[in-house]
């Protein structure tokens, strides 16, 4: 994944700095608690939100347990309809291709709209190392690109910067990047939307390449769909002669039909809208109209290995709507830098150790960045059932096992630093398949209950630092049973 | 061995759980959700079409065929356009009373050609009630993409009520997913500055939306 997030602290570490920063913790607060409400507003605006959700998860489960013949499909189409086809196994492979396809135009740079899938693999850095400029041209994403910043959430990469921080950042950095903001620019939203159109205006008149991503891909004609806001998807879609869009093997559906799930569900989820202001879709080229030149690049870089994963499988549903950030305790207290990826919040943690693997201690430790509070889950438009797929990678974790990287199956070791887990496990296992021994500790734990203490010693005490510890009671349940009134009806 | 083998067989290999004999796509993908939400009349599609445009800060109008060229005429002169496109197979007569010199929507011209152009006159393919949304499918009275989205001022008819549906399943079943199909919900917004939306970005930002009824009689409910 990108270089921008090599050597990141575990995901404690991370989020123990983030919250003592009040001003950031103020504008997560603020934005995700603004959007809750809405989307809340806007789903139940539909009466049948929960058939849409089950109809996404379905046609999403289908098109993932069928994967291969739906590339095949999709391959088969797109190039029936004038586009070529590249597939990339992993990050380096899939930015060597946009390089060299970029330096066959000629050209010297690019115009480029939102995309989670190039920012997963660094494209940016990588055609800045052969020579090509690569202009963000979201609103978001230039402003994380101007402030060298990295981006913090889904949808709204620069959600961490409050309009004041973003008047200051185009002040400061427009005039190296092209035009100039204006002068006395306020830290009015209209007016810094405004900064941006004129900042962007002529890379978009000039552009000869765009790169993009895609929201869906439809197997059977070959069409891609990008779902947007501002316009800047539909310059770079259209104006330039070239058309690159690097897009994840995952985001396949099979019929020009099934949109009309996702078309309700996603800017419902995402911005709470009814339909978000522009949605484009191509399919390969049009005779005079947009680019004469479109290239598709099929993503792999840790999507097989996870859906290797009979559990972990299902977060390659996710359609990047970002509702499970919005509704999360975890991020809107931690922020998504603390993630160490381009995908934080709750689907980042189930996302990112499966992409990524579990071997670095950012990935190790985010499994564990959750209260399992289940919010996530409850908002998903496809039903991704994230606490359970995060109980999952915790085992995976604490216990290793068999698992694919790279197409190969490897058996993990357990990590380190969870041998005191491990061992009371193990003890729990022997005594709950020794009825005597149970019997005998559980009297043990009743009788002497006056002297438990209410904080755990040594290493357990991280962990009764925010919790209280459960009461013993009195007397253990199996005794109470036999002496009382359940005895007497088993009877 | 290609990239291209490398994915599959990961993909393969991924899947090796999955059984032959699973349900195919007609039966595993159930479709319990509702076509459209709730039933409404052709005209009270319209009347929602109108409410949800607006609430999207689109700018709506109504009038009948024969009112259309001078009510163009008129939102074009109440922005003091001198210039508009026009796609080629746009009804001659829908700017006849229009003072702005036309534009043709020419393959040659550049995008800094399109740039100086105040205004764009089109068509659409369909219209979806629930959302607000107009969807434009490059049909010869809607032209290239680009004419839509450079110039700042968008001019959009809508026949109503034939091009209006309820829904977007409706709307789905109408489009050929062949031809490059551009869908807009009021003028082009941002929700990047704290998760609240602002109109005015890079798109038109100002969507102006005429719809016509195809009868030359008064329309009871404009």
């Amino acid at each position: 994944m990108s270089g921008m997030f090599v050597g990141m602290p575990a995901f404690p570490k991370a989020a123990h700095e983030v919250v003592g920063n009040q001003t950031l913790r103020g504008n997560l607060r603020h934005a995700t608690h603004t959007i809750r409400a809405k989307r809340a507003k806007a789903v139940d605006e539909l009466s049948d939100w929960a058939e849409l959700r089950e109809a996404g998860r379905r046609i999403k489960d289908h098109t993932l347990r069928h994967l291969d013949r739906c590339l095949e499909q999709l391959e088969e189409s797109v190039t029936a309809a004038g586009g070529t086809v590249h597939w990339a196994a992993d990050a380096d492979e899939a930015n060597r291709i946009v390089v060299e396809l970029v330096r066959d135009t000629g050209e010297s740079e690019v115009v480029k709209v939102k995309s989670m899938a190039t920012q997963e693999i660094g494209l940016n850095e990588a055609l800045e190392a052969e020579g090509i400029r690569a202009y963000e041209t979201d609103l978001a994403e230039l402003i994380v690109q101007l402030g060298k910043d990295r981006p913090s959430h889904i949808l709204v990469p620069a959600i961490h910067r409050n309009r004041g921080e973003i008047r200051d950042i185009f002040r400061s950095e427009m005039g190296r990047w092209g035009r100039p903001a204006p002068q006395g620019l306020s830290d009015s939203p209209a007016e810094l939307a405004e900064a941006s159109r004129l900042h962007l205006r002529e890379k978009f008149l000039r552009a000869k390449v765009g790169i993009s991503g895609a929201n869906f891909m439809v197997a059977e004609s070959g069409t891609l769909v990008v779902v947007e806001s501002e316009g800047n998807g539909r310059m770079c879609l259209t104006l330039p002669e070239t058309l690159i869009s690097v897009v994840g093997i995952e985001k396949i559906v099979p019929t020009w039909r099934d949109l009309e799930v996702f078309l309700q569900t996603l800017p419902r989820s995402s911005t709470a809208e009814r339909m978000n202001p522009y949605t484009s879709t191509w399919t390969g080229i049009t005779d005079g109209d947009g680019p004469s030149v479109f290239h598709l690049v099929l993503l792999d870089n840790g999507r097989t290995d996870a859906l290797a994963d009979q559990v972990g499988r299902q977060a390659l549903r996710c359609i990047r709507c970002s509702a499970c950030l919005n509704v999360c305790p975890v991020y809107e207290r931690a922020g998504g830098h603390a993630y160490g990826s381009v995908y934080p919040g709750p689907i980042g943690a189930i996302l990112t150790p499966q992409l990524r693997g579990t071997q670095s201690e950012i990935d190790a430790s985010l499994p564990y960045a959750s209260s399992l509070c289940g919010a996530c889950y409850e908002v998903c438009p496809v039903a991704i059932d994230i606490p359970e797929v995060l109980v999952h990678l915790r085992e995976r974790v604490v216990q290793g096992g068999p698992v694919t990287r790279a197409g190969n199956k490897v058996v993990l070791k357990p990590a380190k630093g969870h041998a005191a887990e491990r061992a009371a496990m193990r003890a729990a296992q022997w005594a709950f398949g020794h009825p005597g021994v149970l019997r005998t500790g559980q009297r043990l734990a009743s009788r002497s209950r006056r002297f438990h203490p209410r904080t755990l010693p040594g290493p357990g005490r991280a962990w009764s630092a925010s919790r209280d510890l459960p009461t013993v009671p009195a007397e253990p349940f199996r005794d109470w049973w036999q002496r009382g009134h359940g005895g007497e009806e088993a009877k | 061995m290609s990239s291209r083998d490398v994915i599959l067989g990961r993909v393969r290999r991924a899947l090796a759980d999955v059984r032959d004999d699973e349900p195919p796509y007609e039966r595993a993908v159930r479709r319990e959700y509702q076509r459209e939400h709730g039933a409404r009349t052709a005209e009270e599609n319209v009347t929602l079409l109108a409410e949800n445009l607006a609430d999207y800060r689109a700018l709506v109008h109504r009038c009948t065929e024969g009112e259309l060229a001078a009510k163009i005429a008129e939102l074009l002169a109440e922005r003091g356009a001198r210039t508009v496109v026009v796609p080629m197979g746009l009804d001659a007569g829908w700017l006849a009373e229009s003072a702005a010199e036309q534009v043709p929507d020419r393959a040659e011209d550049t995008p800094y050609d399109l740039d100086q152009v105040d205004s764009v006159v089109t068509g659409c393919a369909v219209a979806v009630a629930e959302t607000g949304t107009l969807v434009l499918d490059g049909g010869p009275d809607q032209g290239r993409r680009r004419i839509t989205l450079v110039p700042d001022h968008h001019i959009c008819v809508v026949r109503v009520p034939e091009q209006v549906v309820s829904s977007v399943p409706h709307a789905l079943e109408r489009l050929d997913p062949v031809r490059p199909s551009t869908w807009i919900s009021g003028p082009s917004a941002t929700s990047d500055i704290e998760l609240d939306r602002v109109e005015g970005v890079h798109g038109p930002r100002t969507l102006e939306v005429v719809l016509v009824n195809g009868r030359d009689e008064p329309d009871v409910l404009a």
